[in-house]
């Protein structure tokens, strides 16, 4: 898994490529937790390149969702979310939790 | 000793992984393959990618207890109309059944972060099946019926 990391005045986007999975979950979790650290609590999480995303990286979404919107000080939204892994957000009752935007753009713009 | 009922007229396909979380992308690549071979759809190698990577984590993280302390067998049965997967640790037991469902009612904040891989796993698979054995240890078996075209 890589990670690449964009930040912008209002936000910071992480575009992930490849798997997350109990391998590569901590990565993105160190990375997220990083940001949030350092008060960063506007996040897009851009999976257009992620191939799969196991119940590890389900849990670093929701764990940091749960920071984020601590105090309403911010939130993490997801973007170019592919079918396979939308399929597994919605099983897992992702959905009503997580706000999903076509592509990073309009994440950008809408967070 | 044979309880799987596997029919020893189909084809099988077996690899054994070390027991760590840097097998798992090894493992999804086998499974795929079998599974895309076959003529399973995106959807339905993700659904098994899932449910079989749910198991090897499980596997790593409960059974044996954390990383490098035992392998893990996987078994792909090519069968008629399903595809069958068995997974064999030598870990603890770990029965699936006492894995509560998530309760996905409640708020943000009290959603609780474990419990989805097997909830998954039992969704996308047709049928799972777990059997602990005293001497050889536990088999896990996942099955993926093919649609009928």
């Amino acid at each position: 898994m890589e990670i690449n990391h964009t930040s912008y005045k209002r936000c910071d986007v992480l575009s992930v490529k490849g798997r997350v999975d109990s391998a590569t979950a901590p990565q993105l979790s160190d990375e997220l937790n990083r940001l949030m650290e350092n008060g960063r609590y506007r996040l897009v999480l851009d999976l257009a390149n992620a191939t799969f995303l196991s119940s590890a990286g389900l849990r670093t979404l929701l764990n940091t969702q749960k920071n984020c919107k601590r105090h309403n000080r911010g939130e993490l939204v997801l973007a170019s979310v592919p079918a396979n892994i939308l399929a597994a957000l919605e099983l897992s009752g992702f959905v009503p939790i997580f706000r999903i935007f076509d592509d990073v753009l309009s994440a950008v713009g809408n967070i | 000793m044979e309880i799987f009922n596997a029919n020893p007229d189909f084809p099988k396909k077996t690899q054994t992984f070390p027991g760590v979380f840097s097998s798992l992308e090894k493992i999804a690549g086998f499974v795929c393959s079998v599974a895309a071979d076959l003529g399973f759809d995106s959807s339905a190698v993700y659904s098994i990618e899932t449910a079989v990577d749910e198991a090897c984590s499980n596997i790593i993280e409960h059974a044996y207890g954390g990383e490098g302390r035992g392998m893990i067998e996987i078994t792909c049965i090519i069968e008629e109309d399903q595809l069958k997967i068995i997974i064999h640790d030598t870990g603890q037991p770990f029965d699936l059944d006492r894995v509560p469902e998530p309760d996905f009612s409640t708020s943000l904040e009290d959603r609780p972060a474990h419990g989805l891989g097997i909830y998954i796993m039992r969704k996308w698979m047709d049928e799972v099946c777990f059997e602990f054995t005293a001497n050889s240890g536990n088999y896990l078996t996942l099955v993926k019926k093919r649609i009928k075209r």
